[in-house]
């Protein structure tokens, strides 16, 4: 196992490359989630009154 | 019976076919990943040459390929937004931005750290680094101008004729290995020729790739999505929607 993290020396620049890769998507598909419950909360606040509400809840 | 193309056009008809779509494609990607790393990492020999730095290739080349074409897919979608002014298409041009920044990126940062221990340098300006580094301004500087303007109509303007007018910039990335001779070496994979390289890392990079396509169309199509809530909050489908009455 700590060969393989060893990369035969080459383990530095290997798991640099990958993890800030991983790190990258990571920060995209957070900022992807954010982002949509952003607009969803704001969608709510402004959905327009005749719109129909949730089924058999009392607004 | 007569199938109408532009059904799926339109925002309120194209947000839930996209929500179903989604979870195929992350899944897709997420498998490809998983099976692609299990080749490049595992599987795939240590190369005579270059020892295992040359793994990084594994999500290089597949990043490289993508912030290009990522690129091209939306300048195609800012021309059609220019020529007929339609809403979905300035939307998918705006959702496949950052996306392609995100390629770009990772496409440039893995690539210094094959670069210094294969080259002996993180970063040189080679014709090839360069454009690619331009690549990234680009999708940065369209994203800016976005942000830039309140109106998303006329940014959708402004940033489909910057996407267009960088376009140019792609078959310069694609050539400059063939134009200059600087340090960047040429492609081991095109179009004319068989690869320059073992089956089984050919197999893992094309896997990869595979994962990296799936993942963009994923994560675009949840971008547009969002754009589409965002730009459309006002709606009468938005205020319809299960997510949105649900709160």
């Amino acid at each position: 196992m700590n060969a393989f993290f060893a990369m035969n020396g080459y383990g530095f620049y290997v798991w640099c490359a990958y993890g800030v890769a991983a790190l990258t998507l990571a920060i995209e598909l957070f900022a992807l989630r954010s982002r949509r419950r952003a607009v969803l909360e704001e969608a709510r606040l402004t959905r327009p009154d005749d719109a129909p509400g949730p089924a058999g809840a009392a607004e | 019976m007569s199938l109408n193309w532009f059904k799926y056009a339109s925002p309120a008809t194209f947000y839930p076919l996209a929500g179903k779509m989604i979870p195929w494609f992350y899944g897709a990607a997420a498998l490809l990943a998983v099976f692609g790393l299990y080749v490049g990492l595992i599987v795939a020999p240590t190369d005579f040459q270059q020892g295992d730095a040359y793994r990084i290739i594994f999500i290089h080349v597949p990043a490289a390929w993508m912030s290009m074409f990522l690129y091209v897919v939306m300048a195609c979608w800012s021309a059609l937004a220019l020529g007929f002014n339609t809403r979905l298409s300035a939307m998918m041009a705006q959702a496949i931005a950052p996306t392609g920044a995100v390629m770009t990126f990772v496409a440039l940062w893995t690539g210094a750290f094959w670069g210094r221990p294969t080259w002996g340098t993180y970063w040189a300006w080679d014709a090839r680094m360069t454009s690619e580094l331009i690549l990234l301004f680009l999708y940065l500087g369209i994203i800016a101008l976005r942000n830039a303007i309140d109106d998303p109509r006329r940014a959708d303007r402004a940033c489909g004729v910057l996407a267009l007018t960088g376009v140019v910039n792609i078959p310069i990335i694609y050539f400059s290995v063939h134009w200059w001779n600087t340090l960047h070496q040429g492609s081991s994979v095109s179009m004319t020729k068989a690869p320059a390289m073992a089956a089984i890392m050919l197999t893992g990079m094309l896997i990869m790739s595979f994962a990296a396509w799936f993942y963009a169309i994923a994560a675009s199509l949840a971008r547009v999505r969002t754009i589409m809530l965002e730009r459309e909050r006002g709606a009468a489908w938005v205020g319809e929607l299960t997510e949105v009455r649900n709160a």
